[in-house]
């Protein structure tokens, strides 16, 4: 049953100084792909990534790439691409000999090598670039470089350190499609370090959720967002309100658990105005609005709700409500937690009145 | 922006005060030893600085100063790879050593060597036997000057490393570059000005050190004079056109250098944006 | 499963040559000299050291390099400061040259600024007759001292202050006079606390290196016992007699009072840091 992983770490462990960067990492990566590490600033993310490359070494465990401890090879033979959080492009080298370092390094035959990184220009769609040095281009040109320079070598593993955390936000949008797209066409097995859930969830295949030098759930994005196990993942992902005793809400009074505190999104909140209908008006609560803000294709409202603030949301084209206003709320799930792992509850509303209908 | 046009008077008042200080106490000691160097005409002036003596103490000067600038380069580049490149106990230790020269006079730097290498020190039979002698001749004088212009390279590469950071040497290594390619290829290109900016400094302190050097010169004319001491030598001697003449040979070099330095200094700036 | 630290595998290559190189060189430039100062200080009867650096002829040489060297670093602050402002604020004519001959004083030998300021300044010299009018004497004298101290010491400041003024941004004074602040007391209020450390560093490295100078100095202080004689002209002196033990006690005050400086410049410095950045 056991799965064959193209990377791996067993048990790794790092500190720097008093300060312990990694807690017994353990995981496993399927060869091909995509896996994004999520994490706040200081969680031990780019410490993996870094330990991985070589660049950091582990104090103990192992890393296994294909199948071998690599502990003791030296980063240059690791066969791993990486690129860097701001890209460290050669500045006194043109983007072309940028991209053709990591060849002569290697003594690839000259022409080769010149085949090579035209073939990497192509693939980045720079080929106009190629005599320029990189302080002559923008920055979502570099990102591209810096990934053009990575993979010319043909590793079998590439390590993008906050790839995108250098770019402004409208580039970033457009580079992480991008990324995907080159990635997939590539093949190569590739793990991103980022701080932004939204980047992790949209650009991974898998995520590797970390937070104070620890490994707190492993997943598909889909699985991360909606079944959060363990406290920290619950409140990372997603705009969420916490809430001290979420059985005070209609819905949850028996639920069964030995948490108490939860949760909630906005996603899972659902607000009419009196008189507006509502699915599961029979198990909704009235809140009070406290604060409308706009927020491009919404308008997001903090709701007081037996004394807990909640955020929710609203349709732009919904009828305006207003501060004051008394609304009806309808909480259809929570994801409590306790001191090690979190819960998925739903509202026993849903239940209940699914199976009226069959 | 930076600069105010409605100054008025307060402007000029200032401008001019600066002017007239910089003037008095700068230009005019400068000046004044080219007028003097020829005021006798340009015949004693080669007389003075053709004189076997004097070309003997240009030759030390020069030499002095090369072996400065050789040996400081080279520890100049390695002292700043090590410390802007790694992180390792006793780096500060390290930087604050290298500094120190900076603020010792340089005549207890003179000192120093005397009572290392001297006749009270514990070397001083070794080096005897082996027939060297470094005080009152030609190494002194040279490790003199060494120590009085030891730090000059090193500080002008290291803060410009320090900025530059240590990404692009790691991604090199990451590639498999070896030490030398990273250097040559990667580093080099970021200090290429700076560095020559501390040569330039370097070798004015160099030939000019006066304090340190006559300290373990012995003033053995033709022997351990540097340009400098041969300069007092003639000056002692109420030789002024000869003790002129010598020092308007210094006090070009002291121009060309000053010119050379704004120049390394601009292109260093426009280098690193 | 408690293993030892592995050993950090250093990515970028040299760092075994380079630091080898640094430290060799370093001992033999730096380090080795400087223990044989302590070695020969080890060496020495405490009460003949006090002896030495108590004498009067020492004491007297403290006072005049103290003094002169004070006044030349406080002439220095002064002037500094309104070249450093001069080059910064306003634009004129010949403003570039202006900047590049604030180094003459590291360029030009100090030799050769000691013999030409000392024959300028003579009785017979151009500016020691316009002086000797007055009744002024210039070379050999305290005066004179001063005058050499001043010309080394010029970089200092400027180099120290312009950089840090050129920061400083012109909008605050612009809100100072939003607030109908005088110009005068926005620059005593506003733009001086900003720049006063790097004032500080200016005048204290000033001070040190006027402290130690010597080859300016020695041709025009005339070098009177207890009139015009500087310290390490007395170091000197106890050389040229082979009496290194007078000579080190005396250098080892004199490093003590350099250490001292750089010390008390360094805790200032951190003291008017916290109240720029805010950090406590």
């Amino acid at each position: 049953m056991e799965k064959k992983y193209y990377v791996e770490m067993r048990g790794v462990n790092k500190s720097f100084g008093s300060f312990q960067a990694s807690k017994d990492i353990h995981f496993g990566i399927e060869k091909g792909k995509l896996i994004g590490l999520l994490g706040p600033s200081g969680s031990g993310k780019t410490t993996i990534l870094r330990m991985l490359a070589g660049l950091e070494t582990e104090d103990s465990g192992d890393i296994l790439i294909d199948g071998n401890i690599v502990n003791h090879i030296p980063a240059s033979k690791r066969g791993i691409g990486f690129v860097f959080q701001n890209y460290a492009l050669f500045r006194y080298l043109t983007v072309y000999e940028n991209i053709a370092f990591g060849l002569r390094v290697q003594k690839w035959p000259k022409a080769k090598i010149k085949a090579r990184a035209e073939e990497m220009l192509q693939l980045v769609g720079l080929e106009e670039t190629a005599k320029r040095y990189p302080n002559q281009l923008s920055g979502g040109q570099r990102q591209r470089i810096a990934f053009a320079r990575a993979l010319a070598p043909e590793p079998q593993l590439l390590l993008l350190d906050e790839p995108f955390a250098a770019v402004d936000a409208k580039v970033r949008q457009e580079l992480r499609s991008w990324l995907r797209e080159m990635i997939t066409r590539v093949g190569v097995t590739s793990i991103f370090v980022t701080h932004d859930q939204d980047e992790a969830i949209e650009v991974a295949d898998e995520i590797i959720v970390t937070n104070q030098g620890r490994i707190e759930q492993i997943g598909s994005p889909k699985e991360i967002y909606r079944n959060p196990q363990t406290p920290f993942v619950a409140q990372f992902i997603g705009q969420s309100a916490e809430v001290d005793n979420f059985r005070q809400f209609t819905g949850f009074t028996n639920a069964e658990s030995n948490a108490e505190r939860a949760i909630v999104r906005p996603e899972y909140i659902t607000v009419a105005k009196q008189g507006e209908f509502l699915k599961y008006s029979l198990d909704a609560e009235e809140g009070v609005v406290e604060q409308t803000a706009f927020r491009g294709n919404e308008i997001e409202l903090k709701i007081r709700l037996k004394g807990n603030l909640l955020t929710a949301r609203r349709l732009l084209d919904d009828a305006p409500v207003e501060v004051g206003e008394h609304v009806r709320v309808f909480i259809s799930r929570v994801y409590a937690f306790d001191e090690q792992k979190a819960y998925v509850i739903e509202n026993a509303a849903l239940n209940t009145q699914e199976s009226l209908v069959i | 922006m930076k600069t105010q046009n409605k100054g008025g008077a307060v402007k000029w008042l200032l401008v001019a005060v600066s002017a007239f200080f910089l003037i008095v106490m700068l230009i005019l000691p400068l000046v004044y030893v080219l007028i003097t160097a020829f005021r006798e005409g340009i015949q004693p002036f080669l007389a003075a600085v053709t004189d076997p003596y004097a070309l003997k103490s240009i030759q030390l000067t020069l030499e002095a100063t090369v072996f400065a600038v050789i040996i400081n380069t080279i520890f100049g580049l390695f002292a700043a790879w090590s410390i802007t490149k790694f992180q390792f106990r006793g780096k500060k230790v390290i930087s604050t050593l290298i500094d120190l020269p900076l603020t010792v006079s340089p005549i207890i730097a003179g000192l120093i060597y005397v009572l290392t290498f001297g006749r009270q020190s514990f070397l001083y039979p070794y080096l005897k036997a082996a027939g060297i002698s470094i005080i009152y001749a030609v190494p002194g004088i040279v490790l003199a000057t060494i120590f009085v212009t030891f730090p000059f390279i090193s500080r002008e590469i290291i803060p410009v490393l320090t900025a530059a950071g240590t990404d692009e040497e790691e991604a090199a290594a990451l590639m498999g570059a070896n030490g030398w390619t990273i250097f040559r290829r990667v580093t080099f290109p970021h200090i290429k000005w700076a560095l020559l900016y501390g040569i330039v400094l370097c070798t004015a302190r160099a030939m000019g050190e006066f304090g340190a050097v006559s300290v373990l010169s012995g003033h053995l004319r033709g022997k351990t004079n540097t340009m400098p001491l041969y300069i007092e030598l003639l000056y002692q001697g109420y030789d002024f056109t000869g003790a002129f003449a010598m020092s308007a040979i210094l006090v070009v070099m002291a121009v060309c250098i000053l010119i050379l330095r704004n120049v390394f200094e601009y292109r260093g700036k426009k280098n690193e944006e | 499963m408690k293993q030892n630290k592995r050993k950090q595998r250093r990515v970028i290559p040299g760092f075994g040559l380079s630091l080898g190189v640094t430290i060799t060189i370093l001992s033999l430039i730096v380090i080795i000299p400087l223990c044989s100062l302590v070695i020969f200080t080890a060496q020495l009867s405490p009460a003949e050291f006090l002896k030495t650096v108590t004498s009067a002829r020492v004491l007297a040489s403290y006072k005049v390099s103290f003094t002169t060297a004070l006044t030349a670093s406080l002439i220095n602050a002064v002037m500094g400061l309104i070249i450093a402002w001069v080059l910064v604020r306003y634009d004129f004519p010949g403003k570039r040259i202006m900047d590049g001959m604030i180094e003459i004083p590291f360029a030009l030998p100090t030799a050769v600024a000691g013999i030409s300021l000392t024959h300028m300044t003579v009785d017979s010299g151009w500016v020691g007759q316009l002086f000797g009018r007055f009744g002024i004497e210039i070379a050999y004298t305290r005066i004179g001292i001063t005058v050499a101290l001043v010309f080394i010491g010029i970089p200092f400041v400027v180099r120290s202050v312009q950089p840090v003024l050129e920061k400083v941004d012109p909008q605050y004074e612009e809100a100072a006079s939003m607030l109908g602040a005088e110009k005068s007391y926005t620059f005593f209020r506003v733009i001086l606390p900003e720049i006063l450390p790097s004032l500080i560093a200016g005048f204290t490295m000033a001070f040190a290196r006027c402290l130690g100078e010597y080859g300016s100095v020695v041709f025009i202080a005339g070098n009177m016992p207890f009139e015009t004689e500087i310290t390490p002209l007395l170091i000197m002196s106890q050389l040229q007699e082979y009496d290194y033990a007078s000579a080190t006690s005396i250098a080892l005050v004199m490093l003590a009072a350099a250490f001292l400086i750089l010390f008390v410049n360094a805790v200032l410095q951190s003291r008017s840091s916290k109240i720029v950045s805010g950090i406590e």
